[in-house]
């Protein structure tokens, strides 16, 4: 059929699959918005290209499906590049397509030009300048296979003016091969084989699950995998929900903020599956003295990832759903009775999760999101913005849903979970999404209020406002002799924001309003704000410093339990 | 240590920047690349020298074949390769030194590929360390001008492009 490049655009994300994109218009995508309304594609108006990026990965995060954004060349194309990097830090499949001054411009400085795809090189998996229309179909089919294959990420189409105005022939093409690009999915037999005899040899086995167990849908293998021989599991920031966190066998997220016990966990375990996770430093701490006892497995769909961080006895490269199913008939059954007693011991000595429990002064982030947890019975979509509310998130909310955490791991974007909430809120729509943020990341992107009025979006927003840059005061005060050069910050009255935007609020300063505030919200059919004036210098515990080792942990202070704004030094905690 | 390595492409807009971006970007200390034709159509060939340890070469390849229009990478170092590199000298020159220069050339096996009035131009094929010394020896003669193109590399005996180096 004979299409123009813009409907071709448009034939072809139908084709993948696609119903929602993100994005702002502009001139050089003019043609593309012009074809748009004879697609069955919602498009979703954004305020800020930045956030179409986020949006487009939230999307991709809560539905395991390619997000779309769209913006038009110069600005446009150039306020997408951090969603863009978080995507690729985060192995999110998304697809970026942004407008190109006309073919005979290029190069000429033209009004609007800027040379995306040279800017986007080193963060994105590919990325496309299209200036030939007979090249755009295969391109299209292209960046969709390599957005979702492998290991995912974003992928940008940067589609000349003149191309998306011209007609020609269109067809849509079979699934590329690629003579560079083929993905090694299922794991090599003697390696597996290998990694089963390490396993059924171990006595103090540990899994570390990472994002890509989520992004191969391998959570019932891991399950399995964990029942079966009865290993603990460990997970990073963005593996969280890869194994419910209240199965006995989850220890929660370990790393820089992670529980006490999975931290030791790691430094005591005699072998380390890693599966889907890339030893980040926020994981790891000092590398040298990380899991220093410990026999490595690390199965990962990336061979570069292999070896990158740390030496590993067993690498497994492929598919995690793949590798484990492949690998769980070679693992014997087994219990591990004195492991996770050690562990259970070094669990009753955290005072950890049981905050509603403690005596508290003031507001304390913990217990709100404690509450966030409770009264969602860990089943809401959490998706949190970077700083103290992300730890603290990912520390008392209990994710028991599959996918019920989304969040800016590798890049730390703040600013990034209103967006990427609309995302998630557009593709699972009966979900209860919460949005929790610091109030320095809401202002980077609270614009987009009006973008969940005008999609009539019911999400819900906890800002757990302390009036401070909050996780760099907290490095302030620990670190550099409690300056706090450049971390004071002043808000707006968010409720009077909400309320410009005729979104529900409310403003929470006592602990007794916190559990009937949270349920107001749910119940509220619309959207609503909430507003938590929590302890201005609260801080996130245990937290591993810069160059420790993970058990020289910092613990959480002891009775009264949460530090307090009159502040000092954090006390050595308990054990 | 060097590594040489073989590296195989698709010949697209932009695919030799998107090498040299990933080398800048992950840190990559690389000692020269050159890049070209090979013998198959739309396949460029590039020869990349890199110094590193094994850990840091076998992250240069994994993170080479990342990048969807590299085909193939071999790490040839360990191989009995032919490594070449040419370089062409222009070499002050009068009519008293002329002679001696040209006598270097010969036990160079090096060629005077262009005659000036005060200049004599030398073309030099081999391996770098013969170019190094022959460079040496025409230095106190002053050197005006000088290119090199960087190491080439091609495995001896029989080694077609799919016959190793599976990728992994
Ligand atoms: C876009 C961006 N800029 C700067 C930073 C550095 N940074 C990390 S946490 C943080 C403070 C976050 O403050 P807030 O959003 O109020 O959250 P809090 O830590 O107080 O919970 C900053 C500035 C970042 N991660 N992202
Ligand atoms: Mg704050």
């Amino acid at each position: 059929m004979n299409l123009t490049g813009a409907q071709m655009v448009w034939e072809s994300l139908v084709r993948e699959g696609v119903d929602t994109v993100f994005g702002i218009s502009g001139g050089a995508v003019l043609h593309l918005y012009h074809a748009l309304p004879d697609y069955p594609i919602h498009h979703v108006l954004v305020r800020h290209e930045q956030a179409a990026a986020h949006a487009a990965d939230g999307y991709a995060r809560a539905s395991g499906k390619v997000g779309v954004c769209l913006a038009t060349s110069g600005p446009g194309a150039t306020n997408l590049v951090t969603g863009i990097a978080t995507a690729m830090m985060d192995s999110s499949p998304i697809v970026a397509i942004t407008g190109q001054v006309a073919t005979p411009f290029i190069g000429k400085d033209a009004f609007q030009e800027v040379d995306i795809t040279g800017i986007t090189l080193p963060i994105t998996k590919h990325n496309y300048l299209v200036t030939d229309l007979r090249e755009l179909p295969y391109v299209l089919r292209e960046a969709f296979y390599i957005a979702r294959s492998g290991r995912p990420g974003p992928v940008l189409i940067d589609i000349a003016k003149d191309v998306q105005a011209a007609t020609g022939e269109y067809e849509y093409p079979p699934e590329p091969t690629l003579p560079g690009y083929r993905p090694t999915l299922v794991g090599n037999p003697r390696q597996v084989a290998q990694a089963a005899a390490l396993i059924n040899a171990a006595r103090q086995p540990l899994i570390l699950a990472g994002r890509g167990v989520i992004l191969s849908d391998a959570a019932p293998e891991l399950r399995q995998l964990a029942e079966k021989a009865d290993i603990p599991v460990v997970t990073t920031l963005l593996g969280i929900s890869a194994l419910p966190e209240t199965h006995p066998l989850s220890l929660g997220m370990g790393g820089m903020h992670g529980e006490a016990y999975a931290n030791l966990a790691i430094q005591e375990t005699d072998l380390l599956i890693a599966i889907g996770a890339r030893f980040d430093d926020r994981l790891t701490s000092a590398l040298r003295r990380f899991a220093p006892k410990a026999r490595i497995i690390h199965i990962d769909i990336d061979p570069a990832e292999i070896g990158k961080n740390i030496a590993v006895d067993v690498p497994i490269v492929g598919d995690a759903a793949l590798v484990l199913r492949s690998l769980l008939p070679l693992v014997e059954p087994a219990t591990h009775p004195e492991w996770l007693k050690q562990i259970a011991i070094w669990r009753a000595q955290s005072s950890e999760r049981d905050i509603l429990n403690q005596p508290m002064t003031g507001l304390c982030p913990q217990y709100v999101v404690r509450s966030l947890y409770e009264a969602t019975g860990g089943q809401a979509i959490m998706v949190s913005d970077v700083g103290q509310n992300q730890m603290w998130e990912a520390q008392y909310y209990q994710h028991d849903r599959l996918r019920g955490l989304i969040s800016s791991g590798g890049l730390g974007t703040m600013g990034f979970a209103l967006p990427a909430a609309i995302g998630a809120q557009l593709a699972r729509p009966d979900a209860l999404v919460w949005v929790t943020t610091g109030d320095g990341g809401f202002q980077m992107n609270m614009q987009e209020l009006a973008t969940v009025v005008q999609e009539k979006l019911p999400l819900k927003i906890a800002i757990l406002n302390n009036g401070y840059l909050g996780m760099v005061r907290q490095w302030q005060e620990m670190f550099f002799s409690r300056r706090y050069s450049g971390s004071h910050l002043l808000g707006p009255d968010f409720c009077q924001i909400a309320a410009a935007y005729g979104i529900a609020s409310a403003r929470v300063t006592e602990p007794e309003q916190v559990g009937p505030t949270i349920a107001r919200a749910i119940e509220h059919p619309g959207p609503m704000l909430i507003d938590f004036r929590i302890n201005p210098e609260e801080n996130v515990y245990p937290m591993v410093g810069p160059g420790a080792a993970l058990e020289e942990m910092i613990r959480r202070p002891t009775a009264p339990v949460l530090a307090q704004a009159d502040g000092g030094t954090p006390e050595e905690a308990e054990s | 240590m060097k590594h040489t390595l073989i590296v195989l492409m698709e010949d697209r807009p932009g695919v030799l920047n998107r090498v040299s971006s990933l080398f800048r970007r992950r840190n990559f200390n690389i000692e020269s690349l050159t890049v070209g034709h090979s013998e198959t159509p739309g396949i460029s060939r590039m020869t990349v020298v890199v110094d590193g340890d094994d850990t840091v070469v076998e992250q240069v390849s994994k993170q080479l074949y990342k990048l969807i229009h590299v085909t193939k990478v071999t790490d040839v170092t360990s191989e009995a390769a032919v490594l070449r590199e040419l370089a062409l000298i222009k070499v002050h020159a009068t009519a008293n030194t002329r002679g001696e220069i040209m006598q270097l050339c010969d036990i160079f096996r090096a060629k005077a590929v262009d005659v000036g009035a005060d200049s004599l131009t030398i073309e030099i094929t081999g391996q770098e360390d013969k170019i190094d010394s022959l460079i040496a020896l025409l230095r106190p003669f002053g050197i005006k001008e000088m290119v090199r193109t960087g190491r080439v590399a091609m495995v001896r005996g029989w080694s077609g492009n799919g016959s190793r180096g599976a990728r992994s």
